[in-house]
């Protein structure tokens, strides 16, 4: 029997019961061979929990069992189970559970004299023989209570029962009634249970039912002493325990893109960590469920699977919504990326739409999560739970390494940041949209109020909804703060017409430079021109006197030769003087 | 079911011609226990007073048969079933008290 209990001391073996959430809390399961009360009002499923406790220990542990029924007929059972999702049929078929129907009532029976419940020993022993059991659910052994006169004889019977059965080792679950909210059992048969008892309540606040689940008790083991709330469904019972009592999930350092590329820019140019919650709170209309179908659809294109828990509405609303602005979820759908699952919370307790989320997170396995939006849980809850569920989804989906993203409506005229404050502290990163009334008109601003972990923007940046998605705006700043909507145009068209006017002065001077060179290069030519006209003249005028000069000497030499003054000169050199004129020579000779 | 009884039926008186009707009555005990010796001694006065002739006793030991207490709903034990006539009662306990068996039986108006 030790072979399946899991992590506990030595003394004390426990046997797993296999119902989700029970083991984490009970630190491996039941007491192993000894009995468990589970004790708990009218319909708050104790027949159910003995079901599953024989059910899960003959399929999962190989330990079959016996189930004593003292209420329920073997078919009415068999039909309550299937209901449940268990096939008792089958498993009393392949020998792994023995049910036994004890009926008894008292107008049948005529008490004369001594007796014991040897008959029933002898029953439960039989039935533990045929399968080999292990496991024992006695449901309900208080029926007996009412059926016999004599409750003395029956006090030492069932004291003598449970040691009988601690004697052969049987790990025993016996349920009984609990119809006053001061006594464990209506007969105090707690007294002769004293390992281990749990407490199953099924109580209803504001029209809403819950289901919770508390051990009361639980000799030589620590166990959770808080109240777990528990779920019934077509797979049977899962408790919902804190998840991780201790902080110790990884940190992802991958960051993942939230689909607006600037929005990623104002978290260091990355977008958000991967597993981690991101709380995204807005007044109505202020556009969150768009920035989620933006993160959902870019986590699509990364080929990863999304979940999206709509509280608000209906899968094919939002589809249609975010079609307007560009995303096309549907073909996400199509390929089976995208799962929606849409429900007022009102239809349950806050405990079971959270178990409901658990349940669809284990068996989608998505990488982002998307919860629109967590204020429609208040509705049925008070605060304190919600933020008591929260905590263990958040802590749920950390490690499983899930990003999430946590829509929250705040109500107008609240303070923004003061209203989520309690749950803000889970969130790694808080994003924060809000609408801008300004100048007549109301528009859309968004800001990241804190991301752990990352360098991110302070700016408010405004954002239109385009056809194309949503688009982040620059900033602009004005005397009040960011300019928004027509106070950011006006400021655009200021800033424009003033670019408009210094480019124009700039092109001014280029032209009046162009005009400038234009004169000056006029001058120049004139200049030339005059200097032209004067080089000319004097050119002119040089190589008249020039000219004058040669003649001069032309006419002194003519007159040398004719005064024969140096005659051998002229007469053997032949050669004429450099201005060519010979001919007055020849004409001398 | 019958067929695995183990039948003591005590006297061989009891096998007379059934004249009004027949009793058979079933007593479930558990080994030889006081209370079962008891129990058979306390209802064979009983039947010889009340029934001379007219019954069949049938002393079944469920630590023998213990599939048969299913049969019979057996919890207590001893217990008493009255086969025939049919009746839903069952007679727990060793027998002692007279008068509750007979109005257990619906014999006492007869007496």
């Amino acid at each position: 029997m030790t072979k399946k209990a899991r992590r506990q001391s030595p003394l004390l073996p426990k046997a797993l019961t296999g119902i989700q959430g029970l083991d984490e809390i009970t630190g491996g399961g039941l007491p192993s061979g000894r009995p468990t009360l589970v004790c708990g009002g009218a319909g708050s499923g104790k027949t159910l929990f003995g079901v599953e406790f024989l059910v899960r220990g003959a399929t999962q542990y190989n330990e079959p069992g016996v189930f004593i029924s003292f209420e329920e007929t073997i078919p009415d059972l068999m039909k309550n189970a299937a209901s449940l999702g268990f096939d008792l049929e089958q498993l009393v078929a392949d020998k792994k559970l023995f049910i036994d129907h004890v009926h008894i009532s008292r107008n049948e029976i005529a008490e004369t004299g001594e007796y014991d419940l040897e008959g029933l020993f002898i029953r439960i022993a039989d039935a533990v023989k045929r399968v080999g059991a292990k496991r024992v659910v006695l449901d309900t052994l208080e029926v007996l209570f009412g059926e016999f006169a004599n409750p003395g004889i029956l006090r030492g019977e069932i004291r003598r029962l449970f040691s009988w059965l601690k004697q052969k080792g049987l790990t025993t679950v016996v349920t009984a009634e609990r119809d006053r909210p001061d006594k464990l059992t209506r007969n105090g048969i707690e007294e002769f249970v004293s390992d281990c008892v749990i407490v199953l309540d099924h109580r209803t606040r504001e029209e809403i039912s819950t289901r919770r689940l508390r051990v009361v008790k639980y000799r030589g083991s620590t166990h959770g002493t808080n109240e777990y709330p528990f779920l019934i469904d077509d797979h049977g019972i899962s408790v919902l325990p804190i998840s991780s009592l201790s902080l110790d999930h990884a940190a992802p350092t991958g960051r993942i893109s939230t689909g607006i590329d600037r929005l990623d820019g104002m978290m260091g140019g990355k977008g958000f960590f991967r597993g981690s919650s991101i709380l995204m709170s807005g007044t109505a209309g202020t556009g969150k469920t768009t920035v989620a179908a933006h993160v959902v659809d870019a986590a699509c294109r990364r080929g990863e699977r999304c979940l999206y828990f709509a509280f608000e509405e209906s899968p094919r609303q939002i589809v249609r919504n975010v079609r307007s602005i560009g995303i096309d979820l549907e073909p996400w759908l199509r390929k089976g990326l995208l799962q929606f699952h849409a429900a007022r919370p009102t239809y349950a307790g806050i405990e079971e739409v959270l178990l409901v989320t658990h349940k669809h997170i284990g068996s989608f396995k998505p990488s982002v999560v998307v919860v629109d939006p967590i204020t429609n849980l208040l509705t049925v809850s008070t605060m304190n739970e919600v933020r008591s569920m929260l905590t263990r989804l958040v802590d749920f989906l950390k490690t499983q390494e899930i990003t999430a993203v946590f829509a929250s409506l705040t109500s107008v005229g609240g303070y923004l940041e003061a209203n989520e404050a309690d749950i803000s502290s889970l969130m790694d990163t808080w994003l924060l949209l809000k609408a801008i009334e300004v100048g007549g008109e109301r528009n859309r601003a968004l800001y990241v109020l804190k991301s752990r972990g990352m360098e991110h923007s302070n700016q408010i940046r405004e954002f239109v909804l385009t056809p194309q998605g949503l688009k982040l705006l620059d900033v602009y700043l004005g005397p009040e703060g960011v300019l928004t909507g027509s106070a950011r145009i006006s400021q655009e068209g200021r800033e424009k017409a003033a670019g408009t006017s210094r480019q124009q002065q700039l092109e001014g001077r280029g032209r009046e430079l162009d005009r400038k060179r234009e004169i000056f290069e006029a001058r120049m030519t004139m200049l030339r021109a005059e200097f032209q006209v004067e080089e000319e003249t004097i050119q002119r005028t040089i190589a008249e006197s020039r000219l004058l000069n040669d003649e001069l000497l032309q006419d002194r030499g003519q007159m040398k030769r004719s005064r024969e003054a140096d005659a051998s000169v002229y007469k053997n050199g032949k050669t004429a003087p450099p201005n060519g004129k010979t001919a007055p020579a020849a004409r001398a000779t | 079911m019958a067929a695995t009884t183990k039948a003591k039926g005590p006297q061989a008186r009891a096998k007379k011609p059934p004249v009004p009707k027949v009793w058979k009555l079933r007593l479930y005990v558990a080994g030889q226990t006081p209370k079962s010796i008891r129990a058979f001694a306390n209802l064979e006065v009983l039947c010889e007073q009340h029934l001379k002739g007219r019954y069949q006793i049938e002393v079944i030991d469920l630590l023998e048969h213990p599939e048969m207490a299913r049969g019979d709903q057996i919890i207590a034990l001893p217990t008493l079933v009255i086969k025939l006539p049919q009746a839903v009662r069952q007679i727990i306990g060793d027998l002692s008290n007279t008068d509750r068996v007979l109005v257990g039986m619906a014999l006492q108006p007869l007496v």
